[in-house]
Formats: structure tokens, sequence, C-alpha cells
């Protein structure tokens, strides 16, 4: 990106960008999270999302609770094999391009529950971007994963289809 | 007025010589064996004749390798009274032998046995003969194992897993 004034256009400036990096500059400001929350981490991301952490601040409020308008997955809680197939269904019907956040210890590999009913790690089905460790994680740990996706984006070099 | 916990047991001695096993008392907690077929009318006389109108918890127990019979089915009844004296809780007991499963189902009595008996079934494997709806309630429906038994292993996650993926075949052909 470069800064330019021009005289033609009465010395107002203008910025000389590739599509790709405008359009990963505007994604990584306006995620919209969908809360899959199944457990005690989803109070935390509640008050990560609530006034006193406050995730708007970058450009993370909206939370949909309809996959389709949503291209940030939180899941934070434990996921059981029953749970799992449902999990799998919210992520496809997301639109692309998505992200995937895995919040706290049951989510990233099963946590204290190693039983019949519980997938050891949501990377068993989903591919997750940014994983958060903690039981539950507190909101700052949160926050700092999200700031981890926007770098992520920032460096996305697809094209725009 | 007080209720009378020991008159109820008389009355049920007298009405069934035959049906009653065992009596435990226990900390103020009373404890009948029930003979597996009689269920189904000892509950039935307890809840018409002394109010026992709430079926709290239906639970089972597996004694692998510690007894025989191997499971124990036990019922907890709950008696609502005005005085806190006339609240009154007693526990049913039923042995089950391993080679037949099955006992009778309280859900015509107390509609709320209903679910309680579907965990047991689903968990244990117990079948409650009688049931209107007698499916898995907590495990995926075509689940093959009763994860409460002892003899399960408890970090056997297979049986889980290929449930996992037949309903996420089923997901990927369907409308989603």
């Amino acid at each position: 990106m470069g800064v330019n004034t021009n005289p033609v256009l009465g010395g107002d400036g203008f910025v000389t960008t590739k599509l790709s990096s405008f359009a990963n500059w505007a994604r990584k400001n306006s995620l919209w999270p969908m809360p899959f929350g199944t457990a005690c981490c989803a109070i935390e991301m509640m008050g990560a999302f609530a006034s006193r952490f406050d995730l708007s601040r970058f450009g993370a409020e909206v939370v949909r609770f309809s996959p389709r308008q949503a291209d940030l997955m939180i899941v934070s809680g434990t996921i059981t094999y029953k749970m799992a197939s449902v999990c799998r269904k919210i992520y496809d019907q997301m639109p692309e391009p998505k992200w995937v956040i895995a919040m706290g210890s049951c989510t990233c590999g099963g946590g204290p529950f190693d039983s019949y009913a519980v997938v050891q790690g949501i990377d068993e089905f989903l591919p997750v971007d940014v994983y958060v460790g903690g039981c539950p994680p507190r909101p700052e740990a949160l926050i700092d994963a999200v700031m981890k996706i926007q770098k992520k984006i920032e460096r996305e070099g697809a094209p725009i289809v | 007025m007080s209720f009378d916990l020991q008159a109820v047991i008389d009355s049920l001695k007298s009405n069934f010589p035959d049906t009653i096993l065992d009596i435990k008392t226990f900390r103020n907690e009373t404890t009948l064996l029930i003979k597996k077929e009689k269920i189904q009318e000892f509950c039935m006389y307890l809840k018409n004749n002394f109010d026992f109108k709430f079926i709290v918890d239906i639970t089972a127990v597996d004694y692998l390798e510690r007894k025989t019979p191997r499971y124990e089915v036990v019922y907890y009844l709950h008696r609502f009274g005005p005085e806190y004296s006339e609240n009154v809780r007693i526990r049913l007991k039923v042995e089950v032998p391993e080679e037949d499963t099955r006992v009778l189902s309280v859900t015509p009595f107390w509609s709320g046995a209903n679910w309680l008996e579907r965990e047991v079934y689903d968990l244990f494997g117990i079948e409650f003969v009688g049931h209107p709806d007698l499916r898995r309630i907590l495990m995926p429906e075509e689940y093959n194992a009763h994860p409460l038994r002892k003899d399960f292993d408890v970090r056997n996650r297979e049986p889980s897993k290929r449930c996992f993926e037949k309903a996420l075949k089923e997901g990927e052909s369907g409308t989603s």
C-alpha cells in the first residue's frame, strides 16, 4: 500500500494497493463469529464479547447464531461424538472463507475427559486455525487468538473469486 | 400428624409376604429388596395406598464378579406431605441376573419413569418390558455397547467413532 497525493484531484490523497490485500484488510477487521459453546468455556467467550473485554474493538462483535452469516467459528466446550456431526454440519454451512478457533483444553485435545464419548481434539474433524489452551482460558487468551487469526488473514494470498 | 413408615412396611409385609426378600434400614433410609416379577404390583400398591406419587430416580448397579445376580435396578420413590415429617422417601431394589436382563416397566404408573428407564436401558442394557418407547436416550441410536457395564472399557471410542462417521455420511447425502 502506498499513500499518494495528486494535484489533479485537488491535493486529495489516494491509496494504491492490491485487491487481495484490500479484501484481506476488510475481512480481518470484520470477523463475524459463530459461537459454538457447549460448556464452561462459552461463559468466558461471552465475557470476551461483553463490555469489559469488548471483542468489538477488533471488529468481531457481530456474533451470528446463523452459520450462513458467519466466517469465524469459535468452538468452546467439550465436544462429544454425538455433537461432533452437528459441529461439522454447522462448519460446512458457513460460507468461504472461514476460520476456526479451538477454545479450551477440551476442544484442543479432549481435556480431562479421556472417555468413550468425548472427541480427543476437534482437529479430528475440523481444520483448526488457532488453538487456545486453558481450562477455561481467560478472555484475554481468546482476544489473542482472534488477533492471531487477523494476522493470518492479513498474510493470505488467495485470489478473490 | 407424622407419617409412620413402619406401619407402611408392616402393611406391605402382610400384603406381600413372599415378595419382600430383605429389609434394610441405615441412617433413616429404608431399602426393600423386591422379587423381580412383583415390581409392578408392589409399586402400584405403594402409589395407590400410601401416596408415593413421585418417582425420583431409577438407576442400576453392575456387580460384575462381586455378586450374582449381576445387576440390581434401584428405584427411589417419594411421598409429598404438607408437613416436613410426612415427606418420606423409600428405596426399592430388584435383582436382575445376567442371563435374563428383563424387568417389568413402571412407566404405566409414573410417566416420569419413561426417560429414567430409557437411560438405564441405554447405559446398562436392561430391558423394561411394557415400556411404551424403549430407545436409547443418551448414546446414538445405532450404538452397539452399554457404557456403564463394568466389562466395557471406558476409553473405547470405537463405537462412538463409528456412529459419528455414519452421521457424517448421512449429513453429506441429505440436504444440509
